[in-house]
């Protein structure tokens, strides 16, 4: 079925709906992984976003139940070269057309998507609208201009969990709400290392990896408030990814900032994006983002170099930080960007890059054990 | 941490020739190696036989050994040198091999050497099949499960551990008979039984199947900070069973999830660094089973090869250049990445596109070997092409071959439909074959299901959706017939299909008549780059492909530029020689501040790096796409000369299409190779050549060979190459040949030409810009007349040729140069029989001895002859005499007989060679002792010969027997040799003839009784007793000579052994002294 692309600054590509007829509108960014479009379809960091993959052939490996990263797909759009309806793989339960037309996502092919690419390169992230009914250039575009923007708008909202949950079974075991105010609320209570996760959007395999590396993860709505957590005196405090701008977020800055003193702290993506912020420092939004599975970040304490996989489109500003209070643990090795920093006065430490990868590479898997590690050291 | 300062010189070793499974991707990472080497102020030495390689340019290191890569050169080279370092991880398995073998006389420690790259330990660890199975266990990986078995309670026992399936592979036999693959224990001792029994020491090997499943490869690299990065991943499309040379490949992989791939990264990381390689890049299999995504490691080569040179090509990421730098101490963090300009090497590539890589074979050379694939490797190249989808890829992949296809089919090549069918088909469709494809195509068209087909074949079902939807649309083209509108125009290209496909779908169309249609319609290619990390950051190396898309990148420059057309795919005939001459074209290019675009579709070469042209376009090398190109870059010229028969085909379409091709004219080129048109100028030019005729029927053969007079050569007028041609001695022969090889009809005449016999055989290459003509070099051939020249030993300059002959030719030579107007290179073929020079070919183009003349002479004719197609005169460019060296250099063909079963290794006059070697020295008998162990031919001192002869060559043989006998070797021959041997008081032992019982000449071969061998014999009387020689001597590597000729070289090359040690010296101190 016939679609069209229309960014706000006036660009028109035509291209093919592949989940038949629809609208959708959100930033238009691309991620250069070559495998793992299920994981990148269900992260929450990319609620509003219209995702373009450059690897041209989407959908070869069909869709599979356990490369969820979380309960539902959460981008706006998927824009892919070409999609493959014959999708061959043992895993495979159903075709990727199949699983996007469930949720109502438009999925379109048929585009030149390195073009779409080079576009955003150049111009950056934008807003834009697709269409199967509307195929008039000029309407389109100016109905992407009208989409609101994504820079100061609370998106956490959208996608946090409303109700808490622990992790059994490979999946969420929610737990009333109330239930946060019993402090015996762990189960593994001195076996495990007891960690509140501020679910900003939270990749499942984030608490996978927790829970791997020893703990016993409670995933919290992002409004939960100090008082609360702190009543569940957990070992440690986590701060997920999750979408859009961190400026807005003052809630949880503000919530951050009152237990800074308290935990061990440690943030991925947006978590160390609002751990920035709690610090004193800026944030701002980049170019075009970091999006893909082959960004080499330096671990400035070994001088080793890991392969991460990203997504972010909003980063803390380097030079508004207080260096005598906290110190750059990791730079991206491509353009000296912040990729890490560590306060070891207040045990706390996060990472720009998803070390839980799902998709990616595992190189910077030992970021959880650190954690555990910083944790028990905290008890002694 | 930053490049050592401890160490200054360092030695690489090379490959040496071209043979099956290991081409010039070897002289593509040695160069590169070399290159960054120099780059950083090192003093780089080189080991490489291969003379038709860029690495032993002389410019390219600093001091070049052209010398027999063998662990004894090796070492004879590292007293002189004393090098700091040895880096062996770049010439393929030969480098390592030598690396190992000079390791364990312990020169490297005695001259405190360091192996740079991979230690000898690491070297060891991957090769060792023990050793490799601890260190994968230890990680917690598994390779496949296997023991070996002497009887059958043993074959029960090793069974009972394995589990079935199970494969059987009897150890040492002649032939590799005997194996296959058991489902149950009834057919496991069948199998076994017959396996023992055909087993020399009655041993079989027994492992654990894992037939069908699919087939991985990942390209990692390590820095010795303990930095490890993934370049690239690749999928084989054809199944585990065939070896992964023989597969078509796809990168990057398509049928693994992100978990799945993850695993495979894991794992490859983890055995990077349990083998030890501390610096470089390695190569790791893995099997895959498609039921339950258990993984196998199959293997690990702990350095540069074939599949590193194709993910360096497939991505732009530079794997041997980085893996040099490594090895000097720069980490991968260290290191920028070219291709970017503003980004690092220590990341892992994204591509945007998808790349196909598809095997060339020569099985039509071989008819006597079964076109089957196994485990052994037997293509001899490969083309790889670039598209936005895996349809487009493989189509452009497909017309790149050179075997006449414009694609997937549909250009009016396949059998009718229906015609393949059945058990037929899916025997086809079961056993690997090099058409197999396109029986997939045929299995497609004939309703079978892709399950079945899946089954049959056990490719995944997404490969064979990939080519359902082809000919899906290939339907709905046929049925659009000549209107085909836009939408499906534009679809059609998108999926790879050509003009010529497309023609031969409108059912009346010309490929032109399309073209026009297609522009008319705004339908061109645009094109894209190959730029490392899918468009994320700007791209400075101008690498493109073209696709059907909106966006084109290709920045065309404003200046003057010339296009240099490659040779595609290696095979045998057109091989590396002419990719080194297309390099030299682009070196002279730049030297001449003209900017060079390079067009070319094979993965292996040094013309397809990146940054050996101004510009690379990694493109089939047809007419289409061709055309296309010139059309974006309009160039001041195309250089079609020295790509070999690939570009030379379509210099005339080039030309009518306007296309400004610079050079000797193409009309000088048909005038050459036109019969008529070469007749008419030999006849001005007062010049003979051998009596010929043509014939359109089998009585017209016969009266024209009686008009010659017998012996002579006769070969059907279209084929090229050599193919099907044939010396015939007498009327009985003619008949057999008619009868056998090829029916004369009115469009397809046979050709008769004299058979110059027991002539002298002499190539000549020149230069000329027209005016003057300057002789490259003259080449005498050590094998008679009849011998293809690409097959023939010979030796610059000629030993045996009297001046006045060698005034004639350069004489000839001139004027045809003249007559031709040669603007550039040419080549001719002389004979000389009975004391008249005879001309047998001219070429006006590159030949395949250029770059060995110009090693030879020290003068590099091919980017000299660029110069004069830019309008440069010899005069202007210093080229005013020629150069005869004071020392000996010998070319010797390097013949891939071990490889293919059932063929009998004799020369003939249809080539079949794949590699050649050089040999130099001031001694004409040490330099082609050089050429022969370089050869891989391992001459003995002393020890006992072996003579068997046809009677016509009695004659001939007679003073290298006595040479033999002489030198102290034992003389063992069959009852006809014995006797005039003995008549001519030369001693020598008696053996059986096969075919007179045992024990006889084979058992004696096995026995290690014989040393070297020396067996004539061409005509199918000898076929059955000779043959069996021939293959022993292959199967045992004893050297052999299958010509008198090549008999009596041997015997100077072992006269001068014994008389003297060789000595080793490099190219450079040589050409000081022309």
């Amino acid at each position: 079925m016939k679609a069209l692309l229309a960014l706000e600054d006036g660009r028109t590509f035509s291209c093919r709906s592949f989940t038949g007829p629809g609208e959708a509108r959100g930033e238009v960014v691309f991620n250069t992984s070559m495998t793992g479009y299920q994981e990148i379809l269900t992260d929450p960091s990319y609620y509003g976003q219209m995702v373009t993959m450059t690897y041209p052939l989407i959908g070869n490996y069909g869709v599979c139940p356990e490369d969820v990263e979380s309960d539902r797909i959460h981008v706006a759009a998927f824009i892919v070269k070409e999609y493959q309806e014959f999708p061959s793989n043992f895993r495979s339960k159903g075709t990727l057309a199949d699983y996007l037309i469930k949720s109502h996502i438009l999925g379109i092919e048929d585009l030149d998507t390195r073009a779409l690419t080079r576009h955003i390169r150049k111009s950056g992230a934008m807003r834009a609208m697709i269409s199967t009914t509307d195929l008039d250039p000029e309407s389109l575009v100016a109905r992407a201009g009208q989409i609101p923007a994504m820079q100061g708008s609370d998106l956490v909202q959208y996608v946090t969990t409303r109700k808490p949950y622990f992790w059994k079974y490979n999946q969420p075991d929610y737990v009333d709400a109330k239930s946060l105010e019993d402090p015996f609320i762990w189960r593994h209570k001195g076996k495990k290392h007891s960690v509140v996760a501020l679910d900003f959007g939270i990749k499942y395999n984030i608490i996978r990896c927790l829970e791997n590396a020893g703990c016993e993860v409670l995933v919290v709505p992002a409004k939960t408030d100090v008082q609360t957590i702190k009543r569940l005196n957990p070992d440690g405090i986590f701060l997920s990814n999750g979408p859009g701008d961190p400026e807005p977020l003052t809630y949880i800055v503000e919530t951050i900032r009152e237990l800074l003193d308290n935990f061990p702290i440690f943030g991925i993506c947006l978590g160390m994006q609002l751990l920035g912020l709690a610090m004193g420092g800026k944030t701002m939004k980049i170019k075009f983002g970091h999006r893909g599975g082959n960004q080499p970040v330096k671990n400035i304490d070994t001088g080793k170099v890991e392969i991460t996989s990203q997504n972010h489109g909003f980063a803390v500003d380097l030079n508004t930080l207080d260096k005598s209070k906290c110190h750059l643990t990791h730079i991206n090795l491509n353009e000296d960007s912040l990729e890490g920093l560590k306060n070891d006065t207040i045990r706390a430490f996060a990472v720009q890059y998803h070390p839980e990868a799902s998709p990616g590479p595992h190189d910077a898997a030992y970021l959880f054990n650190q954690f555990a590690k910083v944790m028990e050291h905290a008890k002694a | 941490m930053p490049k050592r300062n401890d160490i200054h010189k360092i030695l690489i070793i090379g490959a040496g020739p071209i043979i099956i499974s290991q081409a010039c991707e070897f002289d593509y990472s040695g160069t590169q190696a070399c290159k960054a080497l120099k780059e950083e102020g090192f003093e780089v030495v080189l080991i490489n036989s291969n003379p038709a390689t860029i690495m032993t340019d002389p410019e390219t290191a600093d001091r070049v050994y052209v010398e027999p890569v063998t662990p004894e050169t090796l070492c004879k080279v590292i007293e002189i040198e004393r090098p700091d370092a040895v880096l062996p991880t770049l010439g393929g398995q030969t480098a390592l091999n030598t690396t190992i073998d000079a390791a364990k006389t312990g020169i490297f420690e005695r001259y405190n050497i360091e192996l740079i790259g991979a230690s000898i330990d690491a070297i060891n660890k991957a090769e060792d099949r023990e050793l490799f199975r601890d260190a994968m266990n230890k990680i917690g990986l598994r390779i496949p499960k296997s023991g070996f078995a002497t009887n059958m309670q043993e074959v029960e026992e090793t069974a009972r551990r394995i589990g079935f399936p199970i494969i059987v592979r009897p150890s040492f036999t002649l032939g590799g008979t005997g194996g296959g693959v058991a489902y149950n224990m009834e057919e496991l001792a069948d199998l076994a039984k017959a396996g023992l029994d055909a087993s020399l020491i009655t041993q079989v090997m027994l492992e654990e199947s894992v037939l069908g499943w699919k087939e991985f490869e990942l390209e990692v690299m390590r820095d010795h900070a303990d930095n490890v990065v993934i370049i690239c991943s690749i999928e084989n499309v054809d199944a585990m069973g065939i070896h992964t040379g023989d597969s078509i490949t796809v990168a990057p992989a398509q049928t693994l999830s992100d978990k799945e791939y993850q695993a495979l990264r894991d794992a490859s990381i983890a055995i990077i660094r349990e083998i030890g390689v501390d610096t470089g890049g390695s190569n790791v299999q893995f099997a895959v089973n498609p039921e339950n995504g258990d993984i196998i490691v199959v293997e690990m080569n702990p350095r540069v090869s074939r599949s590193s040179a194709l993910a360096s090509k497939a991505t732009g990421f530079p794997i041997a250049k980085i893996a040099a730098k490594l090895a000097v101490g720069y980490t991968l963090d260290e290191i920028p990445n070219d291709i970017t300009g503003e980004t690092m090497a220590c990341f892992e590539p994204s591509i945007d596109y998808c790349v196909v890589k598809i095997p060339r074979w020569t099985f039509e050379k071989f008819p006597e070997t079964d076109d089957i694939l196994t485990t052994a490797m037997k293509s001899v190249g490969e083309t790889m092409s670039i598209g936005r989808t895996f349809k487009e890829a493989l189509q452009k992949g497909l017309r790149s071959l050179e075997i006449g296809r414009a694609g997937f089919g549909a250009d009016g090549k396949d059998p009718a439909p229906g015609s393949v069918a059945g058990t037929d088909l899916e025997y086809k469709l079961s056993t690997p074959n090099s058409q197999r494809i396109f029986y997939i195509k045929y299995a497609i068209e004939h309703g079978m299901p892709i399950t079945m087909i899946h089954e049959l074949t056990a490719i995944d079902p997404w490969f064979l959706y990939q080519m359902k939807q082809i000919v899906d649309l290939e339907k709905q083209l046929k049925l659009a017939g000549m209107n085909l509108p836009k939408d499906l125009f534009e679809k059609a290209k998108k999926y790879g299909f050509s003009d010529m496909q497309l023609a031969y779908l409108s059912g009346g169309l010309t490929d032109k008549q399309i073209e026009q249609k297609r522009k008319a319609l705004g339908i061109v290619p645009v094109y894209k780059l190959v730029d490392t990390c899918a468009a994320e950051f700007r791209a400075v190396t101008p690498y493109y492909y073209s696709t059907y898309e909106s966006e084109c990148e290709a920045r065309v420059a404003n200046r003057k530029k010339v296009i240099i057309l490659g040779g595609g795919p290696n095979r045998i005939g057109q091989g590396i020689e002419f990719d080194y001459c297309c390099v030299h074209a682009s070196f002279a290019l730049r030297e001449e501040g003209v900017e060079s675009i390079m067009v070319n579709s094979n993965p292996e070469t040094v013309s397809t790096d990146y940054d050996t042209s101004d510009k690379l376009y990694f493109e089939p090398l047809t007419r289409e796409d061709v055309l296309h190109i010139v059309e974006k870059e309009k160039p001041f010229g195309v250089i079609v000369q020295f790509g070999g028969q690939t570009p030379l085909n379509l210099a005339t379409d080039l030309q009518k299409a306007g296309v400004p091709i610079i050079g000797t004219s193409p009309e000088s080129i048909d005038r050459a190779e036109d019969r008529d048109l070469f007749a008419a100028m030999l006849k001005k030019l007062n010049l003979r050549q051998p009596d010929n005729g043509i014939a359109y029927s089998y009585g017209e053969a016969v009266s024209v060979a009686r008009d010659i007079g017998y012996p002579v050569m006769v070969r059907p007028s279209f084929v090229l190459g050599g193919r099907a041609m044939k010396i015939v001695y007498d009327e009985k022969d003619l008949e057999e040949y008619f009868d056998l090889a090829v029916q004369a009809s009115p469009d397809k005449p046979v050709l008769i030409d004299k058979f110059l016999e027991e002539a002298f055989e002499l190539d000549v290459d020149a230069i000329s810009d027209g005016e003057d003509t300057i002789i490259g070099g003259m080449m005498e051939h050590i094998e008679e007349a009849g011998i293809h020249s690409g097959d023939s030993a010979c030796v610059l300059p000629p030993y045996s040729i009297d001046e006045h002959h060698i005034r004639q030719m350069s004489d000839a030579a001139k004027a045809i140069a003249k007559e031709l107007n040669v603007k550039g290179l040419m080549n001719i073929q002389f004979g000389i029989m009975n004391d008249t020079v005879y001309i047998i070919e001219v070429n006006p183009r590159a030949s395949r001895t250029i770059p060995f003349v110009s090693k030879a002479i020290g003068v590099p004719l091919a980017k000299l002859a660029t110069k004069v197609m830019l309008g440069k005169t010899l005069k202007e460019l210093g080229v005013t005499k020629e150069i005869i060296p004071s020392y000996y250099c010998v070319k010797e063909a390097v013949m891939p007989f071990d490889r293919f079963e059932n063929v009998d290794p004799v020369l003939g006059p249809e080539m079949k060679s794949t590699g050649e070697v050089m040999g130099i020295d001031k001694d004409l008998g040490a330099a082609v002792a050089k050429s022969q162990f370089a050869a891989g031919q391992k001459l003995p001192k002393d020890g006992t010969v072996f003579i068997s002869v046809q009677d016509k060559d009695k004659k001939a043989a007679l003073p290298v027997a006595q040479r033999f006998h002489d030198m102290g070797f034992t003389i063992m021959a069959t009852r006809g040799t014995v006797t005039f041997l003995e008549e001519n008081n030369i001693p020598s032992t008696l053996v059986k003839k096969v075919s007179a019982g045992r024990p006889h000449v084979v058992d004696a071969v096995k026995n290690g009784e014989i040393q070297l061998i020396l067996n004539t014999g061409a005509s199918s009387q000898t076929q059955r007793d000779g043959y069996k020689i021939r293959r022993a001597a292959i199967k045992y590597k004893i050297p052999y000579a299958t010509t008198t000729d090549g008999a009596r070289a041997i015997s100077l090359a072992i006269q001068a052994m014994k008389k003297e040690k060789l000595t080793v010296k490099p190219i450079q101190d040589y050409h000081k002294e022309n």
